[in-house]
């Protein structure tokens, strides 16, 4: 009662009250935490079962949840305006690390995709690109009037496509995927217009020919193939389909219960616990479970939303928009694919699957919302 | 960078970039509800079928294999048992590359390349997918040790513990009881996969073959969890497999024995029937071999040397010997020539020691060249006088030799249970027109009535031959089962369990009579002053019936004469005696037939004594309380006076 009083009688002096809370001084929006938080703490409890109860897993996804959640605690100290100064720089040098890549990249499971210093670091340009991607679109765009005219268009357009087909190339179809949504969400936030659109979406079918015939691996069109008919090769490629089909099924509404999934526990399930982990969620705690989950993602989902329109500046809008769409690929894709609604793409599902860089670069995302809420001028805003 | 127009376009960027907002929220709720939809799909409309595939996934029915009848003796002495033992089995799938996986093995357990060609013939051998492979049984201590330290280095390679057939008597059985070895790829075909599920060995010959369908029992099963890998994790349900029927044998393995010992290492067969039941008491073909390493697999070498051995061990002389009868039928021959009416008992033949058909200068010699005289029927089968029977068989001529001599079961199968035996073959006039496009010349009816030409028995067929002296033409099949967990071989039958083969109709002659006659001459042949086997019979505690013959391994032109001396070993004729005692009710009768032992009453028919001997006697040398003939009570006795 005292320090509301308090509060009262000061608050007409001081304009830089209501950054008094801790959380604010830290520049953290708290809703955005206390997500992340949930989805974190679920996302362990899953992992422990996904992974055949194995700790190590655990206390590794715990680690790279507290190194993103740093990471994301930093990125949110910067301005976004000094931020903006920096995307262009930022593009160029990711541009050139695909490059790198491309060229003398560190290869592991058929796909060249990591800068590998050894002793010193190992990491994926790529991963870095998700970031920057949307924010260069959401740099150059900011720069002149909505709706963007054509030249803007393709001038976007062309940065994206330039590190598209560089991770493409690695071969990376999933991250080219997240990359180019990414890109393409700024375009649709920045208020492309409708008929662009439609005409974006016409253009599929021809390109995916085309993709099909130039650009695709063999195993890519195999994943096509299978996805269209997972029968056709049970033992095969196919495989990984129809067990995660039978274990999401199996789960039936209420689930079998944590750490009572037959499918993930006696090894019928493949990547259980990184990019098919929704299907061992599925199996262990049924559709109360998923809907649970999507209900979360969907509150992360709003905030970002909300933080995207309350954002001040146009670039952080559009930047913050396209991060929060992009988010809602992954889950789409992932649990899109897992579930046999999507052809097998790479697309680890946010926060739940096991992996350090996803976590780092997902968080980092956060980070940037947090930056663009959390740096409004409140003079502006009165 | 930010442009005074900026702040003037300011407002109307936030709405088209919040209407953005609100269109991109809809779509996330749009599609966040296919999501859910889909879920709903999966998870609530195809519950039923993702919950079976998942089921299905997990449990696995695994066939437990049921253990294999026991086989014993008349007296319950083992014959087959089944002995745990470990082998080692690979499964192709699990291996990766398998060749290279037996070089590790052979490496680990320091195996010769010898083992190593064995192992692989096994492993192509036919098999169901993920089947484990054994590939080497009975391990030692010593080399379960060595597989298990080297494990890590032998992917799909494990130690499995199972019940293998083991036959403590080794060769005494080989012939009657068989063996069982692995299914081959030819037999997988023919099996029923669910029966065989789990079972790796099958009966192959004799007994365990011919009872295969009672030994092997009915498979089970066990529901068990396994995780991708295929990995039996837990139990869920079992169903325990029914075992096989124990089988209890007629013969006796004391008797086997004596009759081994009594034949003294000497190539031949012995078979010793009782009369009464058709119970094939022993069953010898010498030389035998151990069946047991053919359970396991022979290796080549250990096979090609049984296979290649001059001796032919693995030949089944009882059952597929093939060898003219000899003088061993001329007691059938001469019920039957009684019965047939062409003589009588009294009906006397003069031997000059040969015989000519009418009209013909051939001379058909009696094998004592100076002639016996006249003789009568008795007096002829005690002198084995040849004469006697030529004039004989041309009286009767071909088609009744043949009607009669097929009643004595010359000629086909007489057995009830054993795989292999062969028919043998009594000619006739059709067979020989079939055969050699020829008619039948009368001088080969002759020597059908000393059990020359043409005619092919085994001993089976001769000893079962003689068992119809001993029951006056009662016919029962001899058989090896006396019964399979208290069920009769005819109540098998009865039940459809094994082949229906019915004996073939009793022998009956015009007057009981004519029987006492051939029994009479073949007691004589023992116990007459001038008996061919007077010598083995004078020292019989009992009255033997029986008589000798010779199976000639070469034929000796006309006027030669058959000389020991210039004839290769090998060559040297083969010794036959039919006999059964005690005579007047006998309890046994055994055919023995020693190869290139020359003399049927100085080679064969001791054996035969002595394996009456140990049937009959008892410890005090005296026949066994139980087959000495009814002492007559006073008032029998008092009558016959």
């Amino acid at each position: 009662m005292k320090r509301q009083e308090f509060d009262r009688t000061i608050s007409h002096e001081d304009v830089f009250k209501r950054r008094a809370t801790l959380l604010q001084r830290l520049h953290i929006d708290g809703w955005l935490l206390l997500i992340l938080l949930a989805l974190c703490a679920g996302s362990l409890f899953v992992l422990y079962s996904a992974s055949g109860k194995n700790w190590d897993l655990v206390i590794k996804q715990g680690t790279s949840f507290g190194i993103g959640l740093v990471a994301a605690i930093v990125i949110a100290q910067f301005e976004p305006r000094f931020m903006a100064r920096w995307v262009p720089l930022a593009y160029l040098a990711g541009v050139a690390l695909l490059a790198v890549v491309e060229v003398m990249g560190h290869t592991a499971m058929g796909a060249t995709r990591w800068i590998n210093i050894p002793g010193v670091i190992r990491f994926q340009p790529s991963e870095f690109m998700k970031i920057i991607m949307p924010a260069t679109i959401a740099w150059y765009l900011a720069r002149h009037n909505l709706p963007p005219k054509l030249k803007h268009i393709a001038i976007s357009l062309v940065l994206i496509l330039v590190p598209f087909v560089l991770i493409l190339k690695q071969p990376d179809l999933g991250t080219a995927l997240l990359i180019l949504a990414s890109g393409a969400f700024v375009l649709f936030m920045a208020g492309l217009q409708w008929r662009w659109i439609i005409g974006a979406v016409a253009a599929v079918v021809p390109v995916a020919v085309a993709m099909w015939f130039f650009v695709l691996h063999q195993y890519q069109k195999q994943r096509v193939l299978t996805f269209l008919d997972p029968e056709s090769d049970p033992l095969g490629t196919g495989w990984n389909i129809i067990q995660s089909k039978a274990a999401i099924g199996s789960g039936g509404v209420f689930g079998k219960g944590w750490l009572l999934g037959t499918q993930s526990h006696l090894d019928f399930l493949p990547e259980s616990h990184t990019d098919f982990i929704i299907a061992v969620l599925s199996e262990e705690f049924g559709m109360v479970g998923v809907c649970i989950l999507l209900f979360v993602y969907l509150l992360l989902i709003a905030r970002g939303l909300v933080i995207t329109a309350q954002a001040q500046t146009l670039f952080g809008k559009l930047w913050a928009g396209s991060l929060t769409m992009t988010f809602f690929v992954y889950v789409f894709v992932n649990i899109g694919m897992v579930s046999g609604l999507l052809p097998v793409v790479g697309v680890p599902l946010p926060f739940i699957s096991y992996g350090g860089t996803h976590l780092v670069t997902l968080l980092s995302g956060f980070g940037v919302l947090m930056a663009i809420q959390t740096h409004r001028k409140w003079i502006a805003q009165a | 960078m930010p442009q005074p127009i900026r702040l003037k376009d300011h407002e109307k960027d936030a709405r088209l970039v919040r209407r953005r907002v609100i269109v991109g929220g809809l779509v996330v709720l749009l599609l966040t509800g296919v999501l859910v939809a889909r879920m709903y799909y999966l998870q609530v409309i195809q519950y039923e079928h993702h919950s079976t595939l998942a089921e299905n996934n997990r449990i696995h029915v695994q066939p437990i294999p049921p253990t294999r009848g026991l086989i014993f003796d008349r007296n319950g002495t083992i014959i087959a048992d089944n002995r745990p033992s470990f082998s080692l089995t690979v499964t192709r799938e699990r291996a990766g590359d398998w060749q290279q996986v037996l070089d590790t093995i052979v490496e680990v357990l320091e195996l010769t390349p010898d083992d190593r060609a064995l192992f692989e013939k096994r492993m192509r051998q036919g098999r169901r997918p993920f089947e484990p492979v054994p590939v080497l049984f009975e391990l030692t201590e010593d080399q379960i040790a060595r597989v298990a330290v080297n494990q890590f280095r032998l992917p799909g390679v494990e130690v499995d513990a199972q019940l293998v057939r083991h036959y403590p008597q080794k060769g005494h059985f080989a012939h009657s009881v068989g063996y069982v070895g692995r299914i081959n790829e030819k037999e997988l075909k023919e099996l029923d996969p669910t029966d065989y599920a789990g079972t790796h060995h099958i009966g192959k010959t004799g007994i365990e073959r011919f009872y295969e369908d009672l030994l092997h029992g009915q498979v089970g099963y066990e529901e068990v969890e396994t995780n991708a890998r295929g990995r039996v994790l837990r139990v869920l349900r079992r169903t325990d497999p029914m075992p096989g029927m124990d089988l209890t044998l007629t013969l006796d393995v004391g008797l086997q024995e004596a009759a081994e010992q009594a034949l003294g290492g000497r190539r031949g067969a012995v078979v010793a029937i009782e009369p009464s039941s058709g119970d094939v008491l022993a069953m010898v073909s010498q030389p035998s071999f151990d069946p047991n390493p053919f359970v396991t697999g022979i290796g080549f070498k250990a096979y090609a040397e049984l296979r290649d051995s001059i001796d032919r061990p693995l030949y089944n002389r009882v059952l597929r010997g093939l060898y003219p009868p000899g003088s061993t039928i001329k007691p059938m021959v001469a019920v039957s020539g009684l019965d047939a009416g062409v003589v009588t008992p009294q009906t006397r033949v003069y031997d000059p020691g040969f015989y000519q058909l009418p009209g013909h200068s051939h001379k058909y010699r009696n094998w004592n060249r100076s002639g016996d005289g006249s003789v009568n029927m008795e007096y002829a089968i005690m002198r084995s006088n040849d004469t006697y029977f030529y004039d004989l068989a041309h009286k009767m001529g071909v088609d009744r030799m043949h009607d009669y001599m097929s009643r004595f079961g010359l000629g086909q199968k007489v057995s009830l249970d054993m795989f292999e035996e062969t028919a043998g073959l009594m000619p006739s006039r059709e067979w020989k027109r079939a055969r050699y496009r020829q008619p039948w010349y009368p001088g080969e009816t002759l020597i059908l009535g000393i059990g020359q030409g043409y005619m092919q028995t085994t001993p089976l067929q001769l000893a079962q031959a003689v068992t119809l002296m001993a029951t006056r033409g009662k016919w029962i099949r001899p058989h090896l089962l006396k019964n399979a967990e208290d069920m009769s071989p005819s109540e098998l039958m009865e039940q459809d369990l094994i082949p229906h083969t019915p004996a073939p109709p009793d022998i009956q002659l015009r007057d009981p009579k004519f029987w006492d006659y051939g029994r009479i001459g073949m007691e004589m042949v023992m116990h007459g002053p001038r008996g061919t086997a007077a010598k083995v019979g004078a020292t019989a505690a009992y009255r033997i019936a029986g008589k000798s013959g010779t199976a000639q391994v070469v034929a000796i032109k006309q006027g030669e004469k058959y000389d020991r001396n210039k004839i290769a070993e090998r060559h040297r004729d083969h010794a036959l005696f039919v006999a059964f005692a005690p005579a007047e009710a006998p309890k046994i009768a055994v055919a023995v037939m020693v190869e290139n032992g020359e003399s049927g009453s100085g080679i064969a028919a001791p054996v035969v004594k002595q394996v009456m001997d140990a049937w009959l006697l008892g410890p005090d040398g005296q026949l066994k309380p139980e087959y000495r003939p009814p002492v007559p009570t006073a008032e029998e006795a008092s009558v016959q006076r």
